[in-house]
């Protein structure tokens, strides 16, 4: 699976000095030369080999402590399961292959892209959307700073970035500007939030550590 | 001169108006509530996928779609037939519907389409290799720029400059949900920037009457310019939804978004620009082309800004096949400022002049804001720290990290476009204005629910706004930052004639006459006497069952809103002369645009507008291959976007208060994204002492760029 945190970033200012490497190529912290990166598949335990597909399966997702039943075929990534077959589309659909971070959700406390994850492969883990961060009714302290310090204009990247923040902080709970920086560097916004987004994270840092702390 | 009644509120009555207010929308789209289209999905609904044609420029020989019909629950519709030429690759031949996502996939995989494969062009950088395809369009001549060039007392500088098609790679990609209500009516959830205007052009062209179809946008994920209309995709399948009797909705997917639903022009230009020994700007000769796809491409508005007296453009309009042009936040404009203001900022390193003080000096060619621009030069000047941190061409400090900063100026006009709200204002108290506008994420909502609490005294919170539904009254498409001047001015006309009925209908208990009344603080009182008074809910009573319902509309009567801002934007930067790598220290925006309704979320414009210059400045590119006709780039990772980490400092200030605010509310979502591109061009020259010719700067550019100048 295509967890964040195993994503190596650099820094544009740092790790690079030969020039015939970057020919031809901006280098963006979005981590856009990271391709090819492998995604691993858990192995099965050995002699138990199980092929699944290429029919649909039945499987049982764990959505914000909720279990949803459902019959998809072994390609269909969580996020389409999610959105075409729950209809839970806080998370977004964007680049479709782990660049933007629009539809991260956190699985097993670890922030990944939905759109890089089976749903098969999601079975027996804890799904957490952007919706679980409503469940009370009330707004999260990130999403609360997310208004606050206008953290979004046409708001497609926020819940994504939600989400990764959510994980970041729950990580990070005392981070410093540059660590915001590099932590939620998987997050692409084309609005141009960041200046909002940088001070949102710092502020729920300090919301969350006031004894607000949500799930 | 009497003060028009529906003037904007003098400064000293103002109490929401210019404040910092967050949007309305702001939680239901941080908790991920907010509905975009991406996000409907209805019963039966059906999963539209393209079969895109691979080759830049062809002829359809034949389609056939039997093998893809025969996978369960698929359907087929053909968007163009056999014999047609196809002009850019990615353009659509059929669509397919499946039940599942994945199913339509596997459609698209079936269908089989020959072609006959006809000779393409891609690149227009280097004018000399289009051919035919280009097509010069008159001169055109001011004054006597030949004499001008010659006198031997002139200072001139030569250059080359440019920029490359770039997308809009909106997040949320262009597409719809279209539904048939019924046969004789249909529903469209449309990513849109023009609510009101598709129900016209979706029936226009399927031949259905307009007030038959309703488009609906809640929320949309971002358009600069390249949501307008219903698209081909919009059309086909209303029709497509027609012939299958269910629900389609067709999103494209990243790689076609990149390719085909929005492009930038490209523009470069040969620039000749010439300057008395005092730095009097005095002659510019410019031949420029572009291309915007197989249309071509127009002129660009140079030189820019300034209008220098003696001057002669030529321009060659360049057809390529690649995807067709669209308009991308202030059209035209950020490439203008590339080709003008970087080839000004050579002049002024060859006058050795600071920049600020070149620009200083001529600012007057910029007509009758000129001293508005000496205003926001030194505002930027002061943010920027450029006097301690500005050097003549190339930092000398030793070391391979060189610094430096850059300048721009940029102009728009920002007029209200055409706007019809109701207003209602019900006996309980409630109040509605409701309009058939959109919020790309501009805050268009939020201006709307400002500018009605503020005329009627309530709190933000007791207006109910209704945008993003084409049964309301119509109002204009968002684009060329007409917005917030259309929909602000029809709610103050709105919101003061339905604040005069109410008026009208309490003045008899208050015992005056309707004109003696105000509605401040939550009550309608009586003008300076806070203890005749009526708290809003028992004013709002006496209407009885009867709710007062106004049809506000700009234009209308008393000036709201002028046309014409402008702003300067600073640029400091470090580039490494090792890795070719440009790193943004700072940058600072100063920007007017007359009145300001909300204070934050114009600030947001101007960040964001910096961000996204930060990006096309030294990211983005479409780049087209030449072998095959087709975009190399059509995804995420290698079409980049500035990350959160890549953007630097930003500091912001908007020219506020006497001078500004009487000019009304102009719009604010192109001006600021004008100037980056020059500014980083000229923040990066001053840095390393030469010019990186064609943005985005890229290591490789730059680079080159100190080799070609013998500083490698």
């Amino acid at each position: 699976m295509s967890r964040k945190k195993d994503r190596p970033r650099k820094s544009a200012a740092e790790g690079f000095s030969r020039r015939d490497f970057l020919k031809g190529a901006g280098v963006a912290v979005s981590g856009g030369l990271m391709v090819g990166e492998k995604v691993a598949v858990a192995a099965p335990p050995e002699g138990t080999t199980q092929i699944l597909g290429p029919g649909a399966v039945p499987i049982t997702l764990k959505i914000n402590g909720k279990p949803h039943r459902l019959n998809v075929e072994p390609r269909v990534t969580l996020l389409d399961a999610l959105r075409d077959r729950l209809d839970i589309t806080g998370a977004k659909k964007v680049c479709d292959r782990a660049t933007c971070g629009a539809c991260t959700v956190i699985l097993n406390g670890e922030p990944v892209y939905a759109c890089t994850v089976l749903a098969i492969e999601a079975q027996g883990k804890e799904i957490q959307t952007i919706e679980s961060l409503t469940a009370g009714g009330k707004l999260h302290p990130i999403s609360a700073a997310f208004v606050e310090h206008d953290a979004q204009q046409c708001g497609f990247c926020t819940p994504g970035f939600v989400m990764a923040v959510k994980a970041f902080l729950d990580k990070n709970p005392n981070p410093t500007m540059q660590d915001v920086e590099k932590g939620l560097g998987g997050n692409l916004c084309r609005c141009g939030t960041y200046v909002g987004v940088r001070q949102a994270v710092l502020e729920a840092a300090k919301a969350m550590k006031g004894g607000k702390a949500h799930a | 001169m009497p003060k028009c009644k529906y003037d904007w509120p003098e400064a000293g009555e103002r109490h929401l108006i210019g404040k910092r207010i967050s949007r309305l929308d702001g939680p239901a789209k941080s908790s991920g509530h907010a509905k975009y289209t991406y996000d409907i999905n209805r019963p039966g609904m059906l999963f539209g996928k393209i079969v895109a044609c691979p080759y830049a420029h062809a002829k359809i020989k034949s389609i056939d779609t039997a093998e893809a019909e025969k996978l369960p629950g698929v359907k087929v519709h053909l968007v163009q037939n056999v014999g047609t030429e196809i002009q850019w690759a990615g353009d659509e031949v059929v669509y397919v519907a499946a039940p599942t996502e994945e199913l339509a996939k596997d459609a698209v995989a079936k269908v089989k389409v020959e072609y006959e494969v006809l000779p393409h062009l891609v690149h227009d950088e280097d004018l000399s290799k289009v051919g035919d395809r280009g097509k010069p369009t008159a001169e055109q001549k001011s004054g006597d720029p030949d004499t001008t060039f010659k006198d031997p007392d002139a200072v001139i500088s030569e250059g080359f400059y440019g920029t490359p098609i770039i997308t809009h790679c909106c997040l949320e990609a262009h597409g719809q949900v279209t539904e048939w209500a019924d046969a004789q009516n249909l529903k469209v959830w449309a990513t849109t920037q023009n609510v009101s205007g598709l129900p016209g052009a979706i029936g226009e062209a399927i031949g259905v009457p307009a007030t038959n179809i309703e488009i609906f946008t809640p929320y949309m994920g971002g358009g600069f310019g390249s949501k307008f209309g219903p698209d081909r995709w919009g059309i086909e399948c209303s029709k497509f939804s027609k012939e299958t009797g269910k629900p389609i909705k067709m999103m494209l997917d990243r790689d076609l978004e990149l390719i085909m639903a929005g492009s930038r022009p490209s523009h470069y230009a040969k620039v000749r620009v010439a300057a008395k020994k005092d730095g009097t700007i005095s002659a510019w000769e410019s031949d420029s082309w572009s291309t915007g796809g197989p249309a071509g491409g127009g002129k660009p508005p140079i030189p820019y800004v300034l209008d220098i007296p003696n001057q002669v453009t030529r321009h060659t309009s360049v057809a390529t096949n690649t995807g067709p042009a669209r308009a991308w936040r202030a059209p035209n404009h950020p490439q203008a400022a590339v080709l003008t203001m970087c080839a000004l900022d050579d002049l002024a390193a060859k006058l050795n002049m600071d920049p600020i003080e070149f620009f200083h000096k001529n600012a007057e060619l910029a007509g009758e804001r000129g001293e508005t621009y000496r205003q926001e030069l030194m505002k930027a000047q002061e943010l920027s720290d450029w006097k301690t941190l500005w050097h003549p061409r190339g930092d000398k400090t030793p070391g391979n990290m060189k610094r430096g900063l850059g300048v721009s100026m940029h102009t728009w006009g920002g007029r209200g476009h055409n706007s019809n709200c109701d207003v209602t204002i019900h006996p309980d108290g409630s109040v509605q204005v409701a309009l058939g506008s959109q919020d790309l994420g501009t805050g268009t909502r939020t201006v709307i629910a400002i500018t009605a609490a503020e005329t009627l005294g309530l709190p933000l919170e007791a207006i109910t706004v209704e945008i993003g539904d084409s049964k309301y009254p119509a109002s204009g498409a968002s684009g060329g930052s007409t917005t917030v001047g259309g929909v602000s001015a029809s709610t103050r006309r709105g919101t003061i004639d339905a604040r005069d009925q109410l008026f009208a209908a309490v003045a008899p208990s208050l015992g005056v006459q309707p004109d003696q009344l105000e509605a401040v603080g939550g009550k309608i009182q009586v003008k300076g006497d806070s203890s005749k008074s009526l708290i809003w809910k028992q004013a709002c009573a006496k209407l009885g069952v009867k709710s007062i319902q106004v049809r506000g509309k700009n234009p209308g009567p008393c000036t709201l809103g002028m046309s014409g801002v402008g702003g300067v934007e600073i640029a400091d930067v470090s580039v490494d002369t090792e890795t070719g790598l440009v790193k943004m220290n700072k940058m600072v925006c100063v920007q007017d645009c007359g009145l300001i309704l909300d204070m934050k979320t114009a600030e947001s414009q101007c960040y964001g507008a910096m961000i996204m210059g930060v990006t096309y400045s030294l990211f983005e590119e479409k780049i087209m291959d030449e072998a095959t006709g087709r975009m190399v780039n059509p995804n995420m990772e290698f079409y980049k976007l500035a990350g959160i980490g890549d953007i630097g400092e930003m500091v912001v200030h908007m020219m506020t208060g006497p001078g500004y605010d009487e000019r009304g509310v102009i719009g604010l979502g192109e001006p600021p994204v004008i100037s980056p591109g020059a500014a980083i061009s000229n923040a990066v020259a001053n840095a390393i002492g030469v010019r990186v010719p064609t943005i985005p700067i890229t290591p490789d550019k730059v680079l080159a760029a100190l080799e070609k100048g013998g500083m490698a």
